[in-house]
């Protein structure tokens, strides 16, 4: 923590004020994190006592009313959808940020950028009403039911794109002018200055931007919801109906009580937990470039 | 600094009481299925409009929850969208409305009728084509409802199924995900509410109601009781219910409240 006590010339009555307010901001953002968690595992209480944490990992599938609450098959539909759709908006995202950046006129390179923030703005029910009117249809006439991973994958990779690639152009413009001028006096040539010189100082700033949109990806709700099928199942082929443990949350907890309820709030705390890991993974890659 | 935080925590706190004290003299409270929550919430504005001073309260969160709040009296109304089960004879039911649950095909499937036989067979997964119906050769999308709705409860129980044995490829939520599910899958069988699809159907959306028991599915045979596959819109009450208990229930049950009902594509009762 930098403390301002030495440069005790400049101290004034707002900086005395200015602390105070600013710890108490802070320790409240913290608190509301704190008491997410704990509202969280308290509420998941009631299943976790009752049958302990394995009957969440080895259950006879998800029948709550039955009182089955296997998550795995959810944990892995979630993971494969997140990852599928990572796997597309990433190659776009740095392609399209890599074209804006040094191939395109200027003007159409701003237009580009617009697109993308209009993109980014789309609400995720408009993507999700989008895919099960028109998406989920075109699939089905090819690989019925049509609802399956492959369509949550597609929407989410929609709905990513944007922060893959704009998270990209801004690391990309943050490269520092006098390396790409060096290496253009040395003779490079574009190709060879984008793959060799800005990928690699742009790197820390992609892979960013690709756990955020990870982070996104996870949390999604209303748009897997509608595309993805939500048959409970572990995932073995892209044309297969999935559920995603945002997609079971939304769907079950206006019906549920008691142990039941409580294991919706389980599988939002692994969610929890698995976005958690990736922002630790996320500071880790941060640490690792920058030192 | 310590103090600082003090300061800002009883600020909230006192923001939180001055919002709490706004209470209106007399206050109604009602709980329960999801199904009927939109129409009670009509029904109270309408009854607030009428009675000024009450203040309706409807909140959902299953028919299970309405009839446990009912008789833990957490709430002065429990809503359920289905009949009572021996087990809650010591409770009221009052049914406000009928809501009929139909089977759904894409308009160009052209199997027009399934038997209970068949319609198992394609639930639990031992009919996967249409052919074995009379249909085109084309795979069946077997749709099914999330696990608590009381739907998907009734469904179960009118065919003797439980959910295990059920293996469906699609999940859904509400009446109009199945709709648009169906209506964008030529293979595609679900059951929704009758009200929702007749209205939906009228409005060119391409899906067909099956008839169920050779009785057509349609809101003048659930109305008459004829349909097999229906249940009561009721709100739950305790022995006894106080005097604006009995008059918000007399009310919701009256000819002044047709309209909203026929509005949320439910079927009002027979006189």
């Amino acid at each position: 923590m930098i403390s301002s006590a030495n440069s005790s010339s400049s101290r004034s009555r707002v900086d005395a004020a200015l602390r105070p307010a600013l710890f108490a901001l802070a320790t409240a953002s913290a608190a509301l994190l704190a008491l997410v968690l704990l509202f969280l595992a308290g509420e998941s209480w009631p299943a976790l006592a009752e049958g302990g944490w394995r009957r969440f990992l080895a259950s006879d599938g998800w029948y709550p009313a039955s009182g089955d609450f296997d998550l795995w098959p959810m944990a892995w539909a979630t993971l494969a959808a997140a990852t599928g759709a990572l796997a597309i908006a990433l190659p776009l995202g740095v392609g399209g940020a890599i074209f804006t950046r040094f191939y395109a006129p200027p003007p159409l390179a701003a237009a580009f950028r617009r697109l993308l923030g209009l993109l980014a703005g789309i609400p995720s029910v408009v993507f999700g009403l989008w895919g099960l009117t028109v998406l989920v249809p075109i699939l089905a006439r090819w690989q019925p039911p049509g609802t399956s991973l492959a369509a949550a994958i597609l929407i989410l990779a929609l709905m990513v794109l944007p922060t893959v690639a704009l998270t990209a152009d801004s690391a990309l413009a943050a490269v520092p002018p006098d390396w790409l001028a060096g290496a253009h006096a040395l003779g490079l040539t574009r190709s060879a200055t984008v793959l060799r010189v800005a990928l690699p100082a742009a790197r820390a700033g992609i892979a960013g931007g690709a756990l955020l949109a990870a982070a996104r990806a996870l949390g999604e709700t209303m748009a897997v919801l509608m595309v993805a099928g939500n048959v409970v199942q572990t995932p073995t082929g892209l044309f297969e109906p999935v559920r995603v443990l945002t997609a079971n949350i939304a769907l079950e907890m206006a019906y549920a009580a008691g142990t039941h309820r409580a294991a919706l709030f389980a599988s939002g705390l692994l969610l929890t937990a698995l976005v958690a890991l990736l922002a630790w993974s996320a500071a880790r890659v941060g640490e690792r470039t920058n030192a | 600094m310590r103090s600082s935080i003090t300061r800002t925590a009883a600020l909230l706190c006192a923001l939180c009481f001055a919002a709490g004290a706004q209470a209106a003299d007399e206050r109604l409270v009602l709980t329960g299925s999801s199904t009927v929550a939109p129409l009670a919430l009509e029904i109270g504005k309408r009854f607030e409009r009428e009675n000024p001073g009450v203040r309706v309260d409807v909140q959902s969160g299953g028919s299970s929850r309405g009839v446990n709040d009912a008789r833990s009296g957490l709430a002065d109304i429990g809503m359920a969208s289905r009949a009572l089960e021996p087990a809650e004879a010591d409770l009221n039911a009052d049914a406000i409305a009928m809501d009929g649950i139909g089977l759904i095909v894409h308009a160009d499937n052209p199997v027009h009728t399934l038997d209970a036989d068949q319609v198992r067979a394609i639930y639990t997964g031992a009919l996967t084509n249409w052919k074995a119906v009379g249909g085109p050769d084309r795979r069946i999308t077997v749709v099914n409802k999330a696990e608590g709705r009381s739907t998907l409860a009734l469904f179960l129980h009118h065919f003797g199924l439980t959910n295990r044995q059920i293996r469906a490829q699609v999940v859904i939520g509400d009446n109009e995900q199945g709709i648009k599910t169906v209506a964008g899958n030529p293979g595609a069988i679900g059951y929704v509410s009758i009200g929702t699809a007749e209205f939906d159907q009228a409005q060119g959306v391409p899906i067909r109601l099956l008839p169920m028991g050779g009785i057509a599915a349609t809101v003048d045979n659930v109305a008459s009781g004829r349909f097999p596959l229906a249940r009561p819109l009721n709100l739950v009450t305790t022995g006894t219910p106080g005097p604006l208990v009995r008059r918000f229930i007399a009310f919701a049950r009256s000819e002044r409240v047709r309209d909203l009902v026929r509005e949320q594509f439910f079927v009002p009762l027979a006189r």
